[in-house]
Formats: C-alpha cells, structure tokens, sequence
C-alpha cells in the first residue's frame, strides 16, 4: 500500500492568488521575497484580509498588489500614493498599502510622495527600490547612483545624474515612520512592515530590491544570488540613525535600520474631528 | 418690464460685487423677479475697473449679459471711462461726485445724478464701506426697480450683525437719491 | 432636508447638486473659474460628514476620486481646461475600471492658461476623446444655475447607473452666473447607485457584464477579493494581451454607453415644431439663440433651437432627424468648431453654418439674429 505524500503549501499562500502564480518576475529578482515580507506582517499582526487594501502604481513592482488575494488595484504610473489617499480618506477602516518600485513612486510620482507624507495620511508605503526602470527594460530612474550604466546611460556614458536617498527624501518631507533595508533582511524588514501598518501615520520603508536582468547585467554586477550576496556584505544595520545619515552607496555601505518613529496627528483623525465640529 | 439691465463699476475693494449680489438677492429671493447677476473676476476685479451687472425682468432671462444698461452706477473714474460705453439712450448714468467727472459725450437723454456716496458714507455712516449700501438705497429711490422694504429685509437677513450701519446707510442713500432726483 | 432657495452662482449650485445627490468626497485642486466648487465643499462636506481634501495637483485629485468610488463612496473632483489636461490618463483609468465619478468641468479660455476669467467651450471634443484609446463618457451641457445642480445631480446617477465619469461641461459664464437656485425637498429627488456584487465570492467574476453590459460592482473593504488593473483585463479582472478579450472588452465600454443613448440624451426643443431654420447651441450661447429666436419669429422668420442638454453621447439620431425638419442649421458655440463636425456628420446633406466664437464673450443675441436673417434671405 503506498500513500501519496501531503502537498506542502506554502503558509503564506492563504494571501495569494494562486491561480495567477507563477508571478511575472525574473529569476533573482528580490520583488517575490518583499511580496512575502508584506504577507508575513500581514499575518503577524493577524489582520482582518478583506480590509486589507493593496494599491500599486505601473513597473514589476507595480504588479505585485495583483498577486494579492483582497480587494487590490493597479493604477497608473506612479499615482498609487493619491489613489490610496482616495481610498484611506473615503474609508479610513481599511488598512491600505502602496508596493511600488523607485521609478513609479521617485520620479513619476515623487510629488505625490511628498505630499502624502507631509499630510501623514496613514499609509503604509512599502518601496521597493531596484535602482533602475526594470519593466522598460533597463534605464536610470531617481535613484540610479551617478556613473550607473542603463539603456538610457550605456557605457561609456554613464547616469550624467545623481540620486535620491529616499530615506532621507520621507523623512524630509514628514513621514512619520521611516525605514530600510534590503531584501537579505528579511525577519527585520517584515518587523519594519508590520510597525508601519501599525503606525497610525504615513510610514515609508524602502527595500532595496536586485534587478539582475537590467541594472545587475549593464553595470556587472553578476545573478541574483550574487546581488543578493552582495547586499548582505554591504548592509550596515544603524537603527535609531539620523535619516540624513542613512547613507547609500551601492558598492560600499548601505545604512539600514528605522530611522524614524515620532508621533504627529495623523491627517484622516484630523479630518474626522472637522466633522465632528461642523457636522449638522 | 421684459428685461432692465443695470450696470456697476467701481475698484476693487468699493464693493461692487457685493452690491449687485444684496441687489440679486432682494430682487429674486424676495420680490419673485427672473434675475442674473456676473461679474469681472481675475486681476481686472482686484484693481484697476471693477464691474459687477444685473438683468432683471418679469420673465425669464435669456442672455444673461448686460447689452446696453438701462443704469449705469460708476465709482471710479477708470470704471467711468471703460464701462461708459454702451448706456443706453434715454438711460440714468449715477456718479460718485467725489470720484468721477462727466468726460465725453454721452448719449442722448441720459439723465446724470451726482452723489457723494462715500463722503455719506464716510461721514454719516462712519465707514466707507457702506459706500455700496447707500448706493444702493440712491439706485432705489431713482429707478424704483426694487422696492425699500425688500432693500430693509435683506439686508437684517443678511448681516444681522451690521444691520444698524447698514440700514442707516440705505437711508441716506434713499435720501439723497430722492433730492437728486427732486433737482432733476 | 426640506426645500432650500438660494440666490447663488453655478459653480456653488454644482456642489450642491453634488452633496445632493449624496457626495461624500471631494478631490480637488484651486483653478480659475472652478476654485467656488472646492471652497464650497470645504465648508459642506464635513457638515455632511463627507471629506473635502486640496491635492497637490489635480493628477493625484483624478486619481484619488477613483480610489474614494472603489470604497463606494460617491466621489468627484472639478476643475478647468488645463487641469483636464492634467487628469486626462486617469480618466482612461476610470473608464477602463469602470469607476463611478463626476468631473465638472468649468470651461475657460484656451489653448494653453488661455483666458482663465473668460468663458469658452473648448473642451467639448477633449471630454470625448481626450484619453487614449476608445471609449466613451457621457458629458452634460447646463445653461444655468438651476441646471448646473439638477445636471449634476444627474451626472451621479448617470456614473452610477453605467460605471462610467461623467463630465459636467459648463463654461465660464454659466459657472460664475448668479441666478435662483431652487434646491429640492431631498425625498423629491431621484437618486441612483450602483448595482452591487452579490452572491457568494468565491465564484465572484468582477468584471463579468450582466445582460445589460454593466458589471456589479464589488467594493474595497467588502467580502469580495478582486483586483482591478488599467491593463486589458477578462472577466476575472486579470491582465491579458488575448486579441479576444481586448475586442470584447473594448467594445463593451463603448456599447454599454451607445446602447443606452436614448435614455442619456437629454434635449430642449425650442420653436423646432415649423422652423425652417433651426439653431443648435448649448450652454450660455444657448440663452443667446433663445433670445435671437424670438427677435427673429417677431420677424416672421421661421427659426427655432435643438439646446443640446447632452453632448456626448452625441444626439446624432435627433440631429439626423432636425436634418429633415429644416432647411438651414446654424451651429453656434464658444469655439472654433467642435460640435458643428459631429453635427455636420449626422445632418448632412442639409447646409450646416458655424457661428464660431472662440473667445469670452459669447455669440451675442443680435449676431445670431443677423446671422438668421442672412440665412433667410438666402
């Protein structure tokens, strides 16, 4: 008598559409385990799903709220943050999180970012910043570092440009829970994840994410697993640092921690107390 | 009356607007009239000529612009000189004497009635911004296209709290509209 | 609430017409002539317990309005010629996703800042086509105060009833007119909203049309899990690139407007029933025409007006149908020649004459009226 052994599921499925794995993304590609890491603080916290709202704008990160298994909506390149104030304003029950890529939340849509955090509407925003326009096939973004090679600064050009810290842009502009890390910190970052849904406020947590396929191959950086190696050597956890002293440099000191943790009336409460002063 | 069209000119900060808006108000909400109310907006209300218009009739508006006022109140000269142009024939053309003089012709019939609506209103009122209530109360008393007690009415409903200043000012204008026109 | 009057201006008696038909967000971003709508809502909407917010532009306003429907709240933004421009990728994102909102739309001077103080109808075929791709919306024409709340109020049943952004299109004058305003007992007005998803979500389909084309709505927040993307999408909501699904879709988008045109289109016929010459206008050259009609039937002149209350879907039915009535149509409109092509299109062979404006003055009363004559004397 033989038995078919039990299928094995992986715990975090239960949040997943299974019917539309495999996912699109590259072999390497860090988006999968951020993916995770969202599931994860999700389920830690042991929130209700269904009031879990996941809002991502255009690129391969862009496709992750697509993968979740809730209410979850693709918008146009880089107004994810406005769509999600739309939806946080007009129901501020639902715990609402923005997955989006350097690209679609820096460049295109840096000035919603800005302004979400300076009204620090609670959001969770969760970034996950490749350093290059990965779905396009290749070109500087906002946070591509100065001399990086790409499709739109191929060698012996280089990106004439300089970057982003978008730890310090959030922090600047008034976020109030401010974090990053890369992909290799996994347990930290879901911790970082799960303080920032908590947070009543808008938090922002960077994941600095390997785009082997675009940004790995033009500037030789080797596979995935080489990246991702390479993060764990150059990480250099700094918790409780000034935001501007959160540096990064791609080849040498990548400075990760939670930067930020203050207290600010957050901007859906202090909607909510207009209407209660004016309500007729 | 199938259509009557009055026109206000002034600067920024006389009050004009507010002045054809208590006059819309009074006309439609109280004395049941078909009335629109536009105004200049932009960089040409906040200095410079100001001008704020009414069409009022016992029927429905159509075009809802003033064409040719049948009055013309004017309290600057920059608004005198823009806006002048199109009073109509036989028409009442309202200065502030303090503020503007009669410059080029003017068409036929038109009859001219000088007030010192801000020296009245700054003098008697105590406040030059009731220059446009007591020009309001002078319209009434020379056109007769709205009546006092509408006037009185809106203005309680609408500023409870200066009801005082402003009924003394509509009076003043009424009184001083009247002898205008008792000098005609 | 029982019966209100106001004396009030159009872009006020909009945002009444708005808390009317049960608003609750506002998304906006101040521009010239369409800032009363917001200052209004700023004040209001908390009295109704809704949420008034000023965006950092009007890109994130559009798109905010989009997220505000996906909770089922009731949702609008409202603004000028430049900030459509702006909004106009989003709104090919609420057209794609079906999403319920209104935009009104005070139409000022143009191209470019134009004249922001001055009226103009410059917007009309940005409205329809202004998105990539095709697709339809439905876009509203008042002509006054009254009519700037009751199109609205219309324009949220409109959205509701058929998933689509509906356009109030009022130019400058109508917008900043001030004019009787009677606001309704709330129980005398007909208020719509959108069907919902019902039955049990694991066989839920949230974008599976009913017969009527029109597929129920599932909400953020409710028992329903769905995802909603701009990309071409089957019945699950997934992206595809199927040349299948793209025609099927695509074509729904489009017929579930074209298909109820008849119960969208809204018309005034005004002095048509002998007219040989017959005015089509809308907005405030409309009031102009009106006036220019009754000069010219003093006159013994045959003329009369189709006021277009709906410009898109476009009346080509009724405007075929003028087309065999008269003998002579005059397209009189703020621009240079927008709804005369579509006119010209559904009326031909009968001679169709612009009268073009595009400036802040509208055609005046005597030039359509010298215009009438001309074409009589013919």
């Amino acid at each position: 008598m033989t038995t078919t052994p039990p299928i094995l599921k992986h715990p975090m499925l239960k949040y997943i559409r299974e019917d539309r794995m495999p996912a699109i993304y590259c072999p390497g590609c860090s988006i999968g385990i951020v993916t995770q890491m969202i599931a994860r603080a999700i389920d830690n916290l042991g929130l209700d799903f269904s009031k879990v709202v996941i809002v991502s704008g255009i690129g391969c990160t862009g496709r992750t709220s697509g993968y979740f298994k809730t209410g979850t909506i693709h918008t146009t390149h880089g107004r994810a943050v406005a769509f999600a104030e739309g939806v946080k304003v007009a129901n501020p029950e639902l715990e609402v999180i923005v997955v989006s890529g350097d690209g679609d939340i820096a460049a295109i849509g840096g000035n919603h970012l800005i302004h979400a955090c300076r009204r620090n509407i609670d959001l969770t925003i969760v970034c996950i910043n490749n350093n290059i326009y990965g779905m396009t096939g290749g070109q500087f973004g906002p946070t591509t570092e100065h001399g990086r090679f790409s499709q739109t600064s191929p060698r012996p050009i280089g990106n004439p440009e300089y970057p982003f810290n978008l730890v310090q842009l959030a922090a600047s502009s008034g976020a109030t829970f401010v974090a990053r890390w890369t992909a290799t910190q996994a347990r930290r970052a879901t911790a970082s994840i799960e303080k920032g849904i908590a947070k009543k406020g808008l938090s922002f947590i960077e994941v600095v994410g390997a785009c082997p396929t675009a940004f790995g191959r033009m500037n030789r950086l080797g596979d995935g697993l080489d990246m991702h190696r390479h993060f764990l050597k150059v990480a250099e956890i700094q918790n409780g640092l000034p935001p501007h002293e959160a540096e990064f440099d791609y080849d040498r000191r990548i400075v990760c921690g939670e930067f930020v943790n203050i207290e600010k009336d957050e901007y859906t409460a202090v909607l909510k107390q207009m209407q209660e002063k004016l309500r007729k | 009356m199938s259509r009557y069209e009055i026109r206000i000119g002034g600067f920024g900060g006389q009050g004009v607007v507010t002045m054809a808006v208590v006059l819309g108000e009074t006309l439609s909400l109280i004395e049941k009239k078909f009335v629109v109310q536009t105004q200049s907006y932009g960089p040409e209300a906040r200095g410079g000529a100001s001008k704020s218009e009414i069409v009022v009739g016992d029927v429905e508006i159509d075009y809802p612009k003033v064409m040719e006022p049948d009055v013309f109140i004017a309290l600057s000269r920059a608004a005198y000189l823009a806006y002048i142009k199109g009073l109509k024939e036989n028409g009442v053309l309202i200065i502030d004497e303090d503020l503007v003089e009669i410059e080029g012709d003017l068409p036929n019939g038109v009859k001219v009635y000088k007030i010192p609506a801000t020296r009245i209103a700054e003098q008697e009122v105590g406040s030059k911004q009731a220059t446009n209530v007591v020009m309001l109360g002078v319209l009434c008393a020379i056109t007769k296209i709205v009546t006092n007690e509408g006037l009185v009415q809106r203005i309680e409903e609408r500023w409870p709290r200066f009801k005082e200043s402003n009924l003394k000012a509509l009076e003043l204008g009424l009184k001083a509209g009247e002898a205008a026109l008792a000098g005609q | 609430m029982p019966e209100r009057i106001m004396f009030t201006m159009g872009d006020i008696a909009s945002a009444e017409g708005a808390l009317s038909a049960g608003c609750k967000y506002f998304g906006g971003y101040p521009i010239t002539p369409a800032t009363e709508i917001a200052e209004w809502m700023a004040l209001r909407m908390p009295e109704v317990g809704g949420s008034f917010v000023q965006y950092e532009d009007e890109i994130a306003s559009i798109t905010s309005v989009i997220g505000a429907s996906w909770t089922g709240v009731k949702s609008m933004t409202a603004t000028s010629g430049p900030g459509v421009s702006l909004m106009l990728e989003a709104i090919g994102l609420a057209v794609m996703t079906e999403t319920p909102l209104v935009l009104v739309n005070i139409m000022r001077g143009g191209p470019s800042t134009g004249q922001p103080t001055r009226g103009q109808q410059g917007d009309v075929m940005q409205a329809k086509w202004g998105s990539h791709g095709d697709y339809q919306i439905i876009a509203l024409t008042p002509a006054s105060v009254q009519e700037m709340f009751d199109q609205t109020v219309q324009a949220f049943n409109l959205s509701e009833r058929y998933r689509v952004p509906v356009f109030v299109l009022a130019d400058e004058t109508v917008g900043h007119m001030r004019e009787r305003l009677v606001i309704p007992d709330e129980k005398d007005l007909k208020i719509e909203y959108r069907k919902l998803a019902t039955g049990d979500p694991a066989d839920f389909l949230p974008f599976k049309p009913d017969d009527d084309l029109i597929p129920p709505m599932a909400l953020l927040g409710s028992k329903y899990q769905f995802y909603a993307t701009g990309l071409t999408h089957d019945y699950r909501g997934y992206p595809t690139d199927k040349e299948d699904v793209q025609l099927e879709l695509v074509a729904r988008l489009n017929n579930k407007i074209l298909h109820n045109a008849d119960k969208i289109i809204d018309l005034e016929r005004f002095m048509l029933d002998d007219a040989e010459i017959a005015v089509v206008a809308y907005g405030t050259p409309s009031r102009s025409a009106r006036k220019a009609i009754k000069e010219a039937r003093e006159a013994g002149i045959k003329a009369g007006m189709l006021r277009l209350k709906t410009v898109w879907p476009f009346p080509e039915d009724a405007l075929a149908d003028l087309a065999s009535e008269v003998k002579h149509i005059i397209v009189a409109e703020q621009n240079f020649g927008q709804v005369y092509y579509m006119v010209k299109a559904a009326a031909a062979p009968t001679p169709i004459h612009l009268m073009a404006k595009p400036a802040g003055m509208p055609q005046l009363p005597h030039e359509i009226l010298d215009k009438i004559r001309e074409i009589d004397s013919l």
